[in-house]
């Protein structure tokens, strides 16, 4: 008898420990769920707004009815923005701005974190240490002396035979050109081309192999992961750069589509058009995150431990 | 094959870097039909200008003091700093604030360029709340999705989102959240306080503008720093934490002693990329409030980009990029002394 009451007490207790842990992982998850909703909900609203007729959107802000998509749901106000602005002319820009700035920082990049990390020269350490002080120098810094010297710069224009004039203003390579070369990612390329055996080097000197092949054969094949960490953080400055191209673009037509926001805030403003435009410039890059989400975090979380 | 890099950086980086040496010492302009002039420290003389002049109210012949309709003392300010033969020092000076001093006397303190000083304490107020209070909630995350659970994974991603998200974006989808009239964060507190705070143009008052944009830009960045903690979270050895346990250590005692000291480099990593971050505030300010309201949200590369690219006054948004510029070398070189070796004792 009272071994089975002291067992039943047992039991109790048993169930009273699960009871707390259920508890406390259930209040773990709702902390989490609380902060989940707090960094979505702007994101949600966009695309939710997107799909409202205006007046309904903006009698819903005020509500939680704004997160909900219901009533008169359509993709009336995606048509609206490629009717009121070149929007597929703006995406098409940042993605070619983006691209080809992009593809060739990480030729030249990993071009001269190979040569900085593997071959010998003179005054290299030198070399790296003043380019990776330059890392602290921030895009606002110079932003408007850049300014003046990208009008002063000469370009060649094919018209009537080729001519030289003077300024780089509203041009696509004024957009690339000065992004190219990049001070992080000739140091997290230098860092990982550092790591590399340099006894595989050193095979292919004696095979009479140059440095530039040893960098194309030995260096690239083995060095996917730099690549990709250097593109996702090189690509999303340039998608979502703003303050650059605000000074340098006048003309419509090379605009990049963080400059076409500024259409919609003319005249009559559209706030479900606005919406659908948001939306369509920032859904593409969040799909992207979320399909390489490990690889982007982790580029992320490298820049930050190893700077 | 580092010749196109340094090529590169040569032009778009030491070059416009040297330029803006250059050019904060003449009268430069984007485009004008007149020659550059050399106009020595007259720029920085313009930002840097600091004075201050005690004054006595004004009187008449009598030493009646003269009172202006409210019946409040004037003072001869006006005839003080402007081409005043007497006071050549303060000529051009801008009125900043001013304090009453014993016997009627006032002490006003007077600025070369107001909307400069404005703009820099601005900036410096924006920086002070935000590398405390982002930091501190990026350990908060860090150490909240750093638990073995189920799933965890998506949580990091959601809240990393908005720092994949464009700030021209998030400015104007915040622009929602703060309305006066329809937007969300007025309904939020009006139904949690029943009512008692309503109405706040959140944007539009000069005491609420910069902390809405503190807010929203902690919002966005607070992602990143959480994976960079979270990053040096998992660097910490477990057999730390076992042995502390062991020992017999409260979760509080473990992260006092075995997390905390552990974070070093992080931590300074931490607050140097957001103290410069911080000081580089500008698209916010563009897209959100332009300055405004009362220039009380303007900020350094706001002002920075008005002169020099609004209103074309290359030279002077030069000068005002190099004291910026001065700001990111100092905290820079706080760095370098912060992550030094501890000496061994």
């Amino acid at each position: 008898m009272k071994a089975a009451k002291s067992r039943h007490r047992a039991t109790t207790r048993i169930a009273t420990s699960h009871n707390k842990a259920a508890m406390l992982l259930a209040s773990r998850y709702l902390l989490l769920c609380i902060f989940a909703a707090f960094f979505l909900f702007p994101i949600v609203f966009m695309v939710v707004s997107s799909l409202k007729p205006d007046d309904q959107l903006l009698r819903d802000t005020s509500s939680l009815r704004a997160f909900i998509p219901y009533g008169d749901i359509s993709l009336d106000n995606y048509k609206g923005v490629f009717d009121r602005v070149p929007a597929g002319r703006f995406i098409l820009n940042s993605i070619a701005i983006s691209s080809l700035t992009v593809g060739l920082g990480l030729i030249v990049n990993s071009m001269a974190g190979f040569a900085l990390s593997r071959v010998r020269f003179r005054g290299q350490k030198v070399l790296l240490s003043l380019i990776i002080a330059t890392l602290i120098l921030p895009l606002e810094a110079i932003a408007i002396p850049l300014l003046m010297v990208v009008t002063e710069l000469p370009a060649i224009s094919v018209g009537d035979g080729l001519e030289i004039t003077r300024g780089w203003l509203n041009t696509y390579h004024v957009q690339i050109l000065p992004f190219v070369a990049n001070a992080l990612s000739i140091f997290l390329f230098a860092q990982y081309f550092g790591s590399i055996p340099k006894e595989l080097d050193e095979a292919a000197l004696i095979d009479g192999a140059s440095w530039f092949q040893i960098y194309r054969k030995v260096a690239i094949p083995l060095s996917g992961p730099a690549f990709a960490t250097v593109a996702i953080l090189t690509f999303l400055p340039i998608w979502n750069g703003y303050l650059w191209p605000l000074l340098v673009v006048q003309q419509e037509d090379i605009r990049p589509v963080m400059l076409g926001v500024a259409y919609f805030f003319q005249l009559n403003v559209a706030w479900g058009e606005i919406m659908a435009y948001l939306t369509l410039i920032t859904i593409p890059v969040l799909l992207m995150f979320l399909a390489f989400q490990r690889a982007f975090i982790e580029s992320v979380a490298s820049s930050g431990v190893k700077g | 094959m580092v010749a196109p890099v340094v090529v590169l950086l040569l032009l778009f980086l030491a070059l416009p870097f040297a330029a803006s040496f250059y050019f904060s010492f003449t009268d430069q302009r984007l485009a004008s039909p007149n020659p550059t002039r050399y106009v020595g420290a007259d720029q920085f003389d313009r930002l840097l200008s600091f004075e201050w002049v005690t004054l006595s109210p004004s009187a008449d012949e009598n030493g009646e003091y003269a009172r202006n309709d409210d019946g409040g003392l004037v003072y001869p300010l006006r005839e003080t700093i402007r081409n005043n033969p007497d006071n050549p020092q303060f000529d051009g000076l801008q009125k900043w604030f001013s304090i009453p001093r014993g016997g009627d006397k006032r002490t006003y303190f007077l600025v070369g360029d107001l909307l400069f000083v404005k703009s820099m304490i601005n900036t410096i107020f924006f920086t002070a709340v935000i590398v405390p209070v982002q930091s501190a909630l990026g350990l908060v995350l860090a150490l909240l999705v750093n638990q073995k659970l189920r799933g965890i994974n998506i949580f990091r991603t959601i809240y990393f989102m908005p720092v994949v998200t464009a700030m021209v974006v998030i400015s104007i989808l915040w622009r929602f959240i703060y309305d006066a009239e329809n937007g969300l964060l007025n309904s939020i507190l009006d139904w949690f306080t029943f009512g008692g705070i309503t109405g706040t143009d959140w944007l539009g008052d000069t005491t609420t503008a910069m902390p809405a944009l503190m807010g929203m830009s902690i919002w966005q960045a607070v992602g990143l720093h959480m994976v960079i903690w979270l990053a040096g979270l998992q660097t910490i050895p477990g057999v730390l934490y076992e042995a502390a346990a062991i020992d017999g250590a409260s979760r509080w005692a473990q992260f006092r002693h075995v997390t905390w000291p552990s974070l070093r480099a992080t931590r300074v990593f931490i607050l140097i990329t957001i103290t410069i971050a911080a000081f580089g505030l500008f698209t916010q300010v563009d897209v959100m409030t332009n300055g405004g309201p009362l220039d009380s949200t303007s900020s350094v590369i706001f002002y920075a980009v008005r002169q020099g690219w609004g209103q074309q006054n290359i030279a002077y948004g030069s000068a005002i990029s190099l004291v910026f510029f001065i700001m990111v070398l100092a905290v820079a070189l706080v760095q370098r002394w912060l992550a030094r070796e501890p000496k061994p004792t």
